[in-house]
């Protein structure tokens, strides 16, 4: 029996970040009404938890789609670097126009991870906390998986 | 279609070395995970099975039944063993979370009659996994 599979890489990585959920097109009371606590002035933070996913042939040399050390680099470098500790309304260029929601934020960071050389990026799944997820799988048309 | 998710853990020992690169090579490729008496790992794996709900039980299919599939092809085979010395399925591959996920499918498919396999997680730690399915057919309720 020779089913076709796909393999798929899974990584997670955090990072702590603080956000402020506020549109320059609503007003106050919108704003307040819409984002509710997330509106507060001097914003508030989270432990992100970041999942990437990536799919590729498995190199029968090294039994891996992508070497961990390689991932690892590139996602410090596009992410972790920029995000980590920072403001994402005040830090992040992308979120000067853009509401820093997670959802924003999977888009941003799917933006960033998929010139990944080594491997395809599937989708990014975020953890806002432990009881809200996001997933984005950019225009692959797999990617939403359980 | 229904997808019901059953999750084991195992305790296995693995080292990562391949004869044709040298030393030198297999220190830079695999890092730590080169160490030549191996490291272990707390796997944890999740097996998915897809299908419909029988009218009369409404089960997909008897988790005992899946409990006692695990139990013989995976846990007997793999768990407090050495992957790279112990499991003959892995025998000439390197022992990464990516190959021993496609191994288990191949063991798990042929015994799941009830249902369909529709997904291999394999966790290496809570921070590391892979997932293997049927190409194509990635997407729930797409296939």
């Amino acid at each position: 029996m020779s089913t076709a599979l796909k393999i798929e890489l899974g990584r997670r990585y955090k990072f702590s970040a603080s956000h402020r959920l506020h549109s320059a097109h609503l007003t106050k009371e919108e704003n307040c009404r819409v984002f509710g606590k997330c509106n507060n002035p001097y914003g508030h933070g989270h432990n992100y938890v970041l999942e990437v996913s990536l799919s590729g042939a498995v190199d029968s040399a090294t039994g891996m789609i992508a070497n961990l050390a390689d991932l690892d680099a590139f996602v410090e470098r596009e992410v972790l670097e920029e995000f980590d500790h920072k403001s994402l309304n005040e830090d992040v260029p992308a979120f000067r126009e853009k509401v820093p929601t997670t959802e924003n934020l999977c888009i941003e960071i799917f933006k960033r991870l998929k010139s990944f050389p080594k491997a395809k990026l599937e989708r990014v799944r975020i953890q806002e906390t432990g009881n809200n997820s996001f997933e984005y799988p950019g225009d692959n048309q797999e990617g939403n998986q359980p | 279609m229904v997808l019901l998710t059953r999750k084991i853990e195992f305790a296995a020992s693995h080292l990562y070395h391949n004869p044709n690169f040298s030393a030198e090579e297999n220190r830079r490729i695999f890092g730590k995970c080169n160490n030549p008496h191996g490291h272990g790992h707390n796997y944890t794996l999740e097996v998915t099975v897809e299908g419909e709900p029988d009218p009369v039980t409404g089960m997909v299919l008897d988790l005992k039944e899946l409990k006692e599939i695990l139990e013989r092809e995976i846990m007997q085979r793999m768990d407090h063993r050495h992957l790279n010395y112990e499991v003959a399925e892995l025998a000439g591959q390197i022992p990464t979370c990516e190959n021993i996920a496609r191994v288990i499918w191949r063991l798990l498919e042929p015994k799941i009659t009830q249902g369909r396999l529709h997904r291999v997680r394999l966790y290496e730690s809570p921070d590391l996994f892979a997932d293997c399915y049927r190409n194509g057919t990635a997407a729930a309720g797409k296939s």
